[in-house]
């Protein structure tokens, strides 16, 4: 006997929509592969026609973008001690020798303070907010509400310029905290309005038994609330930090040394010694990591955090 | 334990009144319901007693110190939850340990207190269990035990068994109200349900539209109405209301209702225009004799008693009557009514006029 039911797919309507996740997850997917391919080619191979899609993986790319490289005449070179690592192996196979290391790393750590450091204020900020506006009684709250929000209303590069000056003024251009104040602020209002769905959704007895219990309000806030807020917690903090970490326009206008991210840092690799898109691409890939194991750490959150809190009750 | 004196409370939401000034006693170890249509302001009470809520104005006493405006944590009551609020995130174990952990207890007295309130409700096998995976009764028995592990002075209950199915919660408020009798606790229990009010309450306190409409036992309050609105929220089928035109002298003892003059307890105040004659419907009696008659509408069979509903020259009526006695549909029957139950009210002011029978009940009201 068979039985339609109007819930549960069929066997072959799973299999036919898990062929097509599938297929579509493997189509977006090539670019990636691709790039992480890029970066174990040689150069040459990095752009012969057609394209190779098997050769020989060379870490050129990688040392390439750690270091920085001086050619130097053939006597010179074979003047030198054998290389005694095998970077510098590689390095002198193209007549160069290692200078020193690149800003890579240093660029790479700015992009993890501002990114991760910007996501914590957000976060916190955040939480904070979407917590006193659904618990408290607050004088216009839903003007407010509105007013965070408008600050999305416009794109942030609209008002780049007046940014600019107000930080060449306040000094802080090309600072850590410059930028972290940057992207929290664009974050913000994402945060409140997110977090602010989540913290509804949890309903306020849980508070109100930690009250009765003995507990003050912020204790019940924080051993009773946030870990409530958990999935929200998590699916929001992944939105602002892929945020900060990919923003490129401001980071382009506002840092040039110090406080410089990765995103601008890399096409400048580009310029070092012809196109070397091994390097870029490794540089890509390793820009990549972070935001991919973040996301793959807090999966089991944004999973049931992007449904908004629809299903848990 | 506690005597919980509340006096003149009142409690504004914006504009909204939610409680208007509002005073009773709740006295040491009574099992206390607050009773009334949802909306009635119960809940607010209960949460003002509770410090969820702080008043707009008055006092509220426990053991004789005020405690209206103190933070919940300072107020030393226990509160269980309709929804039973178990932390999500903790187990059976957590749960309970967590208002002695606030207090600062030391680990092995936190588990000894637990393993004892586990064993009074017989919860020791789900200690260390996730409060997800558990039955609406064993929610309700941790919730319980959440409240009585710390031993505070009193425990409001907002609707505990509002989420059970009702098989479940006969069974639960047999349990409940045996609990409280063990441990004597004061209890304040918010419900809409009169039945559970009556079976389970030492005293009832009446709300309806943010006003307390009658506080006392069950007793007074099914035999003793203050108003209308008590008179037809409690009891099932409720009192019935005969209105009629007329006046009533002190010292009376019978009223004339179309003509016809209707034994009543003795009346201490005299009042004319726009009456009701209040009887339950277990007081109506049914005879062949007897001058006052009604048409027989419908009947419903209850098992021991069946209910007869009749239309009389003064609105339909309700009586209760054993099973066995035979009425039969458009059949003209004479009523007699059982004197010394009957109430009258102002049907204006919806107030019960003061007779013998509710003299003690209504000096307090």
């Amino acid at each position: 006997m068979s039985s339609f039911s109007v819930t549960e797919p069929s066997p072959r309507s799973k299999w036919f929509a898990g062929t097509l996740v599938i297929l579509y997850a493997l189509i977006t997917m090539v670019p990636l592969a691709w790039i992480m391919l890029t970066g174990f080619k040689t150069p040459p191979d990095s752009i012969s026609y057609p394209p190779k899609v098997f050769f020989e993986p060379s870490m050129e790319g990688y040392v390439n973008l750690f270091t920085t490289r001086t050619r130097v005449g053939q006597e010179a070179l074979d003047a030198l001690p054998p290389p005694d690592t095998w970077y510098e192996e590689i390095v002198r196979e193209r007549d160069m020798v290692i200078a020193g290391p690149s800003k890579f790393g240093e660029r790479f750590l700015n992009s993890v303070i501002i990114g991760f450091g910007s996501t914590f204020l957000s976060i916190v900020l955040g939480t904070l907010a979407a917590y006193a506006f659904s618990r408290f009684k607050i004088p216009l709250a839903d003007d407010l509400l509105f007013f965070i929000l408008s600050t999305r209303m416009m794109p942030p590069i609209a008002v780049a310029i007046p940014i600019f000056l107000m930080y060449r003024q306040l000094g802080l251009s090309d600072t850590h905290l410059g930028m972290i104040l940057l992207y929290t602020a664009v974050n913000i209002s994402l945060a409140v309005w997110l977090l602010k769905g989540f913290i509804d959704e949890i309903p306020r007895e849980y508070e109100e038994a930690a009250l009765i219990d003995g507990y003050t309000r912020f204790q019940a806030f924080y051993k009773v609330v946030l870990p409530q807020a958990a999935t929200g917690i998590a699916s929001t903090a992944i939105f602002c930090l892929i945020f900060a970490w990919n923003e490129y326009a401001f980071a382009v206008l506002l840092t040039s040394g110090t406080a410089q991210t990765a995103p601008p840092f890399i096409p400048t690799i580009i310029g070092v010694g012809g196109l070397d898109w091994p390097a870029v691409a490794a540089g890509a890939t390793i820009f990549l990591l972070p935001v991919m194991i973040f996301t793959v750490a807090l999966r089991k959150h944004l999973l049931r955090g992007i449904t908004f809190g629809a299903v848990r009750k | 334990m506690a005597q919980i004196i509340i006096k003149n409370v009142r409690k504004e939401f914006g504009n909204f009144t939610a409680v208007k000034e509002s005073s009773f006693t709740i006295e040491d170890g009574e099992f206390f319901m607050l009773l009334g249509p949802s909306g009635c302001g119960k809940t607010t009470t209960l949460r003002m007693i509770a410090g969820l809520e702080l008043p707009t104005s008055g006092e509220i006493y426990l053991d004789g110190e005020e405690i209206s405006q103190r933070p919940p944590s300072q107020r030393d009551i226990a509160f269980v939850f309709q929804m039973f609020a178990l932390y999500p995130h903790m187990n059976v174990r957590k749960n309970l340990s967590y208002p002695l952990v606030s207090q600062g207890m030391p680990r092995a007295a936190v588990k000894a207190k637990v393993e004892e309130v586990a064993g009074i409700l017989g919860i020791e096998k789900i200690l260390n269990k996730p409060v997800g995976g558990l039955s609406g009764g064993d929610r309700q028995r941790v919730a319980l035990g959440r409240a009585i592990v710390r031993d505070p002075k009193a425990f409001m209950m907002d609707e505990p068994l509002g989420a059970l199915d009702a098989e479940f919660r006969e069974h639960m408020s047999e349990e409940l109200r045996a609990l409280h009798d063990r441990m004597g606790a004061t209890t304040v229990y918010v419900t809409h349900d009169q039945l559970e009010a009556m079976q389970m309450g030492d005293k009832i306190v009446v709300m309806n539209n943010a006003v307390v409409e009658q506080f006392g036992t069950p007793q007074e309050i099914y035999d003793k109405p203050a108003t209308m609105f008590v008179a037809d929220f409690i009891g099932s089928p409720s009192m019935n209301f005969l209105r009629f035109d007329g006046s009533v002298a002190e010292g009376a003892q019978a009223v004339e209702m179309n003509g016809q003059s209707m034994q009543v307890p003795r009346q201490l105040e005299g009042t004319a225009g726009k009456l009701v004659f209040g009887v339950r419907p277990e007081h109506v009696t049914l005879s062949d004799a007897g001058d006052y008659r009604g048409e027989v509408l419908a009947t419903e069979y209850l098992g021991t008693t069946q209910i007869i509903t009749l239309d009389t020259p003064n609105g339909d009526l309700k009586a209760r009557v054993p099973a066995g006695q035979v009425a039969t549909v458009g059949e003209k029957i004479g009523l007699g009514f059982k004197p010394d139950t009957i109430t009258l009210f102002n049907e204006n002011s919806g107030r019960a006029l003061r007779s013998d029978l509710n003299r003690e009940v209504l000096s307090h009201g």
